[in-house]
């Protein structure tokens, strides 16, 4: 051994404790930063068990709003059976009758026997009639060849084949009976239920509280959209000014610690208030449209502006004055020294601040609740929704707390698709501002 | 008082570019410059020292109205540059600035390019008619603060990204590209090692041909070596003013002894 030949005897004894022993303090030290780490770790594991439980349930519950349960028969009419059926007083009931007729021959051959009549395919498909009617009028060529057609069934449909509707827990009514359970078993085992996208949820409207098949969320998204326009464009440039005029401009005196102190209050009144002041000022005052995007940005600006007066306020001043004195120093103006240094410096904060806000705005169903932009049903949409906005409309949260609050189950599974909806939305936001303050970052 | 007699006797002939009258400043209570009159030479480096917190900066920023961005900040009394009094009422502090530029104690180049760095005076001012006019002002400014031969190949490099020494040669190429006629420097060489303290020095010795040279040291061998008059400063009140050689050597007040000698600061 090298070493040890090395330093026997010769080697210095170290003088009071070794370092390579720890002492009592270092290993409570140690120890202390040990158990700190702990917690740390099981605080993030918390939360990330919320997370994922939220973004499991959400997707669960959620994503069968986005198909839909729909029959899919292949049907062929012939000439003369269209002739006919447009020759008939009740057309659309002449083509039903046909459309069962092609059913029961599906079933048959398949060797289901199964007893129907006409009021249990409408309890099932709605009015398919007129969906023919409607296709061979325009498509004259598909006549005598064989079109595949798939026609939406009704909610319970949807519910008796996910568990929702059980067979025992079942009441004959209007809307269904015992007996179209066995029809619906009876489509399934020919496989001519099948699920398919339902495009309707994502660019239609909301329907009547019977019809949750036919609920959209689309006219909302375009509320809620022409909402963070109006607010983005109202709270951002009156919330960079004021902010900056207060934090580089403003004297110090009592009155501008009075507005700072209204400011920082201001942004925790609750949404609600913003409300009941947006319809008293905006609608009973000022005579604007009630339910309007506009009228509904009026009032989420009001209540962005302070968190994004907040978080500018914030971002300014944490650009190192030295910037300031640097500009000044060569004869820059004040203006040009905070429009040319300290806003640039101080913009990622700026917009992630505004983020913060607009998010904020984008899930506020309180003040919207107020101001009747909830329980909204769009007769003229598209065409009325799309014209922007002082026409009457709903938001994203709005419509999501509408269906929550129906009687009809099938709506709940709406409301869980419509959150997904709202958090791609949100998500979508997020993105376009990480890219901007990536273009905006500077390195020091 | 008396040693200013002394002081105006020995520049009488020569250029008075900076004049100081019975110049008081309050921070709020607190009265940081005490009836402080001096006069600054054209074409001298003129040192201020003294222990901290004695007001040097205080009255340095005075001369370019620095002190003006501080909400309690009250100057009273008369500066005068070329005979102009600089708080007169139409005096405007942007416009004075781009006459007395500065240079601060701890190198504070924007994050932008070593470009845009220098450029931004002269465009601001409008010094330059077109690319070609600026690109000169530029390499002049940074040929001035030493420091061209170290840049010229990336001046699309940021500013923050040079040496200390460096971004200080770098802030002061940028208070000399506006042409200024006065240029003050509050404490330039505290934040740099020996090497790039020498090369600033030498700068500074340099541009002493052009300008009237302000500089606020806490080192007396940096104020011997650079200056031709020294002030020292004391408890906000400007205790001995003169040639830099007889403020070290024949001090006239015991407190400017105390402080040169080592047993006050
Ligand atoms: N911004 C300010 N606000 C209030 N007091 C200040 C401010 N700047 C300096 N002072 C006070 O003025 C006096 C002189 O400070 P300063 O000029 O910075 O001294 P020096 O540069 O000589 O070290 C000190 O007592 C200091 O506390
Ligand atoms: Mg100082």
């Amino acid at each position: 051994m090298y070493d040890a030949s090395l330093s026997s005897g010769a080697a210095p004894k170290p003088r009071g404790k070794s370092l390579l022993v720890q002492d009592a303090r270092t290993r409570k030290r140690n120890a202390a930063e040990k158990r700190f780490r702990a917690y740390g770790m099981t605080a993030i594991l918390i939360g990330l068990f919320f997370l994922v439980v939220l973004a499991v349930s959400i997707i669960r519950s959620g994503v069968p709003a986005f198909t839909q349960t729909v029959v899919d028969v292949e049907f062929t009419l012939t000439e003369e059976q269209y002739t006919a059926a447009e020759g008939e007083l009740f057309k659309t009931k002449a083509y039903e009758g046909l459309l069962i007729e092609q059913i029961r021959d599906t079933l048959e051959a398949r060797g289901l026997e199964v007893a129907f009549d006409a009021g249990a395919i409408e309890r099932l498909l709605g009015k398919p009639g007129g969906t023919l009617r409607e296709h061979y009028r325009a498509n004259e060529q598909d006549l005598g060849s064989p079109v595949s057609f798939k026609l939406a069934a009704a909610s319970r449909v949807d519910g008796y084949l996910t568990g929702r509707v059980t067979r025992e827990a079942l009441q004959d009514s209007r809307f269904m009976q015992a007996s179209d359970l066995d029809l619906i078993d009876a489509l399934v085992s020919a496989d001519i239920i099948t699920r398919a996208f339902n495009w309707n949820f994502i660019t239609g409207a909301d329907s009547g509280v019977d019809n949750p098949g036919g609920a959209g969320i689309g006219a909302s998204v375009i509320g809620s959209f022409f909402m963070m326009l109006v607010v983005l464009a109202l709270s951002l440039p009156i919330g960079v000014a004021a902010s900056i005029y207060l934090e580089e401009f403003a004297p110090q005196n009592r009155f501008t610690d009075l507005i700072e102190v209204n400011i920082s209050n201001l942004a925790a009144v609750p949404s609600i208030v913003f409300g009941i002041l947006g319809l008293a000022v905006f609608i009973q005052f000022m005579h604007l449209p009630q339910s309007a995007p506009l009228v509904g940005g009026l009032v989420l600006t009001l209540m962005t502006l302070p968190t994004i007066i907040i978080s500018t306020r914030a971002s300014l001043k944490s650009v190192p004055p030295s910037i300031r004195d640097a500009a000044l120093g060569v004869g820059a103006s004040k203006m040009q020294a905070v429009f040319h240094h300290v806003l640039p410096l101080a913009m990622p904060g700026i917009l992630t601040g505004t983020i913060i806000g607009l998010a904020q705005a984008l899930g506020e169903t309180a003040p919207l609740l107020l101001i009747g932009m909830v329980g909204f049903v769009a007769r003229g949409y598209p065409d009325g929704v799309l014209a922007g906005f002082t026409e009457p409309n709903s938001a994203m949260p709005a419509q999501i707390y509408t269906w929550a609050a129906r009687a009809d189950a099938s709506f709940y599974e709406k409301a869980w698709g419509g959150i997904i909806i709202l958090l791609i939305f949100l998500l979508t936001m997020n993105i376009i501002a990480i890219i901007l303050r990536r273009r905006f970052e500077r390195r020091w | 008082m008396k040693d200013n007699h002394i002081a105006e006797n020995e520049v009488a002939t020569k250029n008075i570019k900076i004049a100081a009258r019975d110049v008081q400043v309050y921070y709020g209570d607190t009265h940081a410059i005490k009836d402080v009159n001096v006069e600054i030479e054209d074409k001298t480096v003129t040192a201020f020292i003294g222990p901290s917190g004695c007001g040097k900066s205080t009255f340095l920023r005075c001369i370019n109205r620095m002190n003006d961005t501080i909400d309690v900040c009250r100057v009273v009394g008369d500066i005068l540059i070329d005979g102009e009094d600089i708080y007169d009422r139409k005096v405007d502090p942007v416009q004075l600035r781009a006459k007395v530029g500065m240079v601060f104690q701890k190198p504070n180049p924007f994050p932008k390019s070593i470009y845009d760095n220098v450029a931004y005076g002269p465009r601001i001012h409008g010094l330059a008619r077109n690319k070609a006019e600026l690109d000169d002002i530029v390499e002049r400014a940074l040929r001035r603060g030493a420091i061209w031969n170290e840049v010229k190949d990336r001046l699309d490099a940021p500013g923050t990204g040079l040496s200390g020494g460096q971004q200080q040669r770098l802030c002061i190429a940028r208070a000399v590209a506006t042409e200024p006629e006065v240029l003050l420097m509050d404490e330039p060489c505290s934040a740099l090692d020996p090497i790039a303290t020498a090369q600033v020095e030498e700068l500074i010795d340099e541009l002493r041909q052009n300008y009237s040279v302000v500089i606020v040291t806490h080192s007396m061998q940096q104020a011997a070596r650079v200056s031709q008059k020294t002030a020292f400063f004391h408890l906000g009140n400007l205790v001995e003013f003169g040639e830099t050689d007889k403020i070290f050597t024949a001090p006239e007040d015991p407190r400017t002894e105390s402080y040169i000698t080592g047993r006050i600061g």
